[in-house]
């Protein structure tokens, strides 16, 4: 295993690339009484059409969070049931570009990690337990429509993409899931379940070398085929409908507002183009921010305003949302201010503590092993590696900032999102 | 861990650690639960993070927490048994990564320090529009809690289950309570709570105990210390004479079932120990039997409230099934009264306790919770906890469910439903 200090971090990381074409990460944690695995597959719910072996395939919506679902049976029963044998608690997510297993315990490291080697390499699915999940994520669905801040989630995307499938709910509908059968399940797990496309990140004081070691004891000795993706014809910047609204039971009108933003190719540009936009984030919106301060003290927000810049294949969005009296008017404001600091400039002052509080908030979320594992996957299938922010965020300056604010927070791509109180607008 | 008193009836929990990238402090008044002062209490800590004489607007504090390389600094308000804790949770990046000669811990604990002894004034009191706006705000807050109905329920159950009691309160009071609070009011209040109520600090990080000692000490020199006004402890729940049944109505897809349990049973390792089999995981009783075997629902758990001596249970469910669900979940406080588990669920769920007791470690915030949570109901030490949860047999677990009285359901179920 090759191993990499970041003395601006204060860790260390090893890495190898298996002959499977499997990436294995080890990020040193030596005091934490925790040892933590992460097993990632670049599938997600994005990933409905696509090529294999010369043939395109297309699979019902949330098929990618149905087989992560199922992925802990095995022919012996619930894998989950092994992991509390050894005191490990497991547990999966489903995400627009991943499906991750992961687990954390204290003791047994190396059997817990053959377990879910194991379990997510090798499928097991029948007629009767496929029928059965489609109950159990059927209530996960309608759990999801009663959840205000997934629909306003959902509807902003609905505006923001005519094509391209981030539009469609990760977990797919009531009708989609019913298509799924156990050979689709089949189908969908060999396309993507093969080491060359999944990676394996593992957090604690573990041995890299035997960690690898397991890696390529259990999982198949070839890579697997290059998986050509259909993500649709490529978005224009305009949004499909500026806006979407839903009534139901809340107590507040709530609102997601967002501008579709150009998608950067992969590699260390990538990395760059994020934190550039959280910056952009930052100044706007930010809880320093003198909007955020003149929003706050009229009453028009609160603090749970707040927002994100986000990459994905083929797609970027800046959004930011909460709950609003007048939804419209704050947004319009935000728009605004982007326009005013693109144009006439941040203050210096300003951005360098905004720059400053943005980089102690990266070393912050170290502390979190599931961050952590989560950015080493999505830098690995973008091509970068995360760790090198304090560099890339040395190379970042105001006027990247003021270009983002000024080319991408623009009226032409924005749309917004609201939920709505049933019963009329808000009590006082 | 240690513990010690800093002065008059201000105590100071230290937790040193090297592992994380950030200290973590907190300082809270930790007072009696009651329904007169809930409210008062919860806006009070709200006004206060507003602004501090020096720093008198966001703005200005949102400014000091930037540079303090995006320092955190948040209002708290937590229900601990029935007391209520209320103050300042902070954190910030430890001075080894910043690669200078830039201290961090002593200008953070000054800001919690004028948070709590400095606020921003007009003509002496608190300024009047900081309480106007941050009553509405909180008012929106509670008025809010309907929108997840997983929590929302948990909470309605609670209210209902403990009703007369401090703990069926709601940590931020009610919206009539805060809506009816003035300026005044609440200028009266903070100048009556902050001289009595004890005052609770904590830190978790690597700087060395006498540096935090002393950064806490100066930052609350000018806490005023007069009378003691202490955390009670809290009552169990008396045994239900029978079972309530509470139904709402709401335009929802899918309905909510919580129902409320209270123990005959003294053993609290023995209960907790249950309750993790019992409802606790997801190879608990509840999971596998209601979720995944029978499909009933998507997420079926139960949660332990130690001081007040009650289970609470918490599904969410297609609204046909109410009467099938409430079915099997008294079949599986049977199916653990009469001892019908198989050998590896005790292990299991024994295993996992001992596991989060270390994982704990790993993170500041879970300690701090629990610090206080030790602090105000006399929770037991984590090495207590460690032995008990050895010692527990199967006969004290099976005694521990046989323990359990149903006591109230609250169902919220969809306008369509029967």
């Amino acid at each position: 295993m090759r191993q990499q200090a970041y003395p601006r971090l204060g860790e260390k990381v090893s890495r190898r690339t298996l002959s499977n074409g499997l990436e294995v990460v080890v990020v040193e944690k030596p005091l934490y009484a925790k040892s933590y695995a992460f097993f990632a597959a670049r599938y997600g719910g994005m990933d409905l059409r696509f090529r294999l072996g010369g043939q395109w395939q297309d699979t019902p919506a949330g098929i990618a969070h149905f087989l992560e679902h199922k992925m802990f049976d095995t022919e012996t029963g619930s894998v989950s049931e092994a992991f509390a044998k050894n005191g490990a608690v497991d547990n999966a997510f489903t995400s627009a570009a991943m499906t991750a297993y992961f687990f954390q315990c204290t003791d047994k490291f190396y059997e817990n990690l053959r377990l879910l080697l194991e379990c997510v390499s090798i499928p097991y699915f029948t007629k009767e337990s496929v029928d059965k999940e489609q109950g159990i994520i059927a209530q996960e669905i309608q759990e999801t429509e009663d959840d205000p801040d997934w629909q306003v989630y959902e509807g902003l995307m609905e505006c923001l993409y005519a094509v391209s499938p981030v539009r469609i709910p990760v977990a797919g509908s009531v009708e989609s899931i019913r298509r799924i059968t156990p050979q689709t399940l089949y189908d969908c797990h060999r396309a993507f379940y093969t080491p060359s496309n999944m990676i394996l990140v593992c957090v604690g004081s573990m041995d890299p070398d035997q960690v690898a070691a397991e890696a390529e004891a259990i999982l198949p000795k070839e890579g697997g085929e290059a998986i050509e993706r259909d993500y649709g014809a490529g978005e224009g910047r305009a949004p499909a409908r500026r806006e979407k609204r839903r009534v139901m039971e809340v107590s507040s009108p709530m609102f997601l507002a967002g501008c579709k933003c150009r998608a950067q190719e992969t590699g260390e540009g990538r990395l760059r183009q994020s934190i550039v936009g959280d910056l952009a984030c930052d100044v706007l919106f930010g809880e320093s921010s003198p909007l955020y301060t003149r929003l706050y003290e009229e009453g028009a927000v609160n603090s749970s305003l707040g927002g994100n810049f986000d990459q994905l294949p083929g797609a970027a969005y800046l959004y930011v949302g909460g709950e609003a009296k007048e939804p419209e008017r704050v947004f319009e404001a935000i728009i605004r201010q982007a326009r005013r600091l693109g144009e006439e400039g941040i203050g210096e002052a300003f951005y360098q503590q905004v720059r400053r509080a943005a980089y102690g908030r990266m070393i912050r979320s170290l502390n979190s092993f599931e961050n952590i594992a989560v950015s080493m996957a999505e830098g690995n299938f973008q091509q970068f590696d995360y760790y090198r922010f304090p560099e890339i965020f040395d190379t970042i300056t105001k006027g990247d900032v003021e270009a983002f604010l000024r080319e991408e927070i623009v009226p032409d791509h924005a749309a917004i999102s609201l939920i709505l109180p049933a019963g009329g607008p808000a009590i006082g | 861990m240690t513990r010690e008193t800093i002065g008059g009836n201000i105590c100071f929990t230290y937790i040193p650690s090297e592992k994380f990238k950030t200290g973590f402090f907190s300082a809270q008044m930790a007072l009696p639960l009651t329904a007169e002062a809930a409210g008062r209490n919860a806006l009070l800590v709200n006004v206060l993070s507003r602004g501090t004489v020096r720093c008198p607007d966001i703005e200005a504090l949102g400014r000091e927490l930037d540079l303090l390389y995006g320092a955190r600094l948040d209002p708290t308000v937590r229900k601990k048994g029935e007391n209520q804790l209320f103050g300042f949770v902070a954190s910030c990046v430890d001075d080894r990564f910043l690669g200078g000669e830039e201290r961090l811990l002593e200008p953070l604990t000054a800001l919690m320090g004028e948070m709590l002894c400095a606020p921003a004034l007009e003509d002496g009191r608190l300024r009047s529009g900081y309480v106007a706006g941050e009553r509405a705000n909180l008012a929106d807050l509670i008025r809010s809690t309907i929108n997840d109905k997983r929590s929302y329920a948990a909470r309605r159950l609670l209210e209902e289950l403990c009703a007369g009691e401090p703990y069926g309160l709601s940590r931020l009071g009610t919206v009539r309570d805060v809506e009816a609070i003035t300026a005044e009011d609440l200028d009266r209040h903070y100048r009556d709570v902050l001289p009595r109520a004890r005052l609770e600090l904590f830190y978790c990080g690597s700087a060395p105990q006498d540096r935090v000692r002393e950064a806490f000490s100066a930052a609350f020199a000018a806490l005023p210390r007069r009378g003691a006004l202490e955390p009670v402890e809290t009552l169990c729940h008396p045994l239900p004479e029978q079972c309530r049944t509470v139904t709402e109505e709401m335009d929802v897809a899918q309905g909510k079932l919580c129902i409320g349990y209270t123990t005959d049973s003294e053993d609290r390792m023995a209960t907790r120990l249950m309750n993790s089999m019992f409802g606790g995981s997801a190879t608990s009783k509840l999971f596998t039997n209601v979720r995944e075997k029978l499909s009933l629902c998507y997420y079926a758990g139960s949660t332990y409230h130690r001081s007040k001596g009650i289970i609470t249970v918490s599904a969410g469910i297609e609204q046909e099934n109410y009467r099938k669900t409430l079915d099997e979940v008294n079949r599986q406080i049977e199916a653990m009264a009469s001892g019908r588990w198989e050998d590896w669920e005790l292990e299991a769920a024994r295993t996992s306790l001992l596991s989060g007791l270390r994982t704990m470690e790993d993170s500041a915030g879970a300690l701090e919770d629990y610090a206080m949570n030790r602090a105000v109901t006399g929770a037991e030490s984590l090495e207590e906890l460690r032995t008990g949860l050895i010692e527990v047999t199967p006969e004290r677990v099976r005694a521990a469910a046989e323990a359990l009285r149903i006591d109230t359901i609250y169902f919220l179920k969809g306008k369509e439903a029967q």
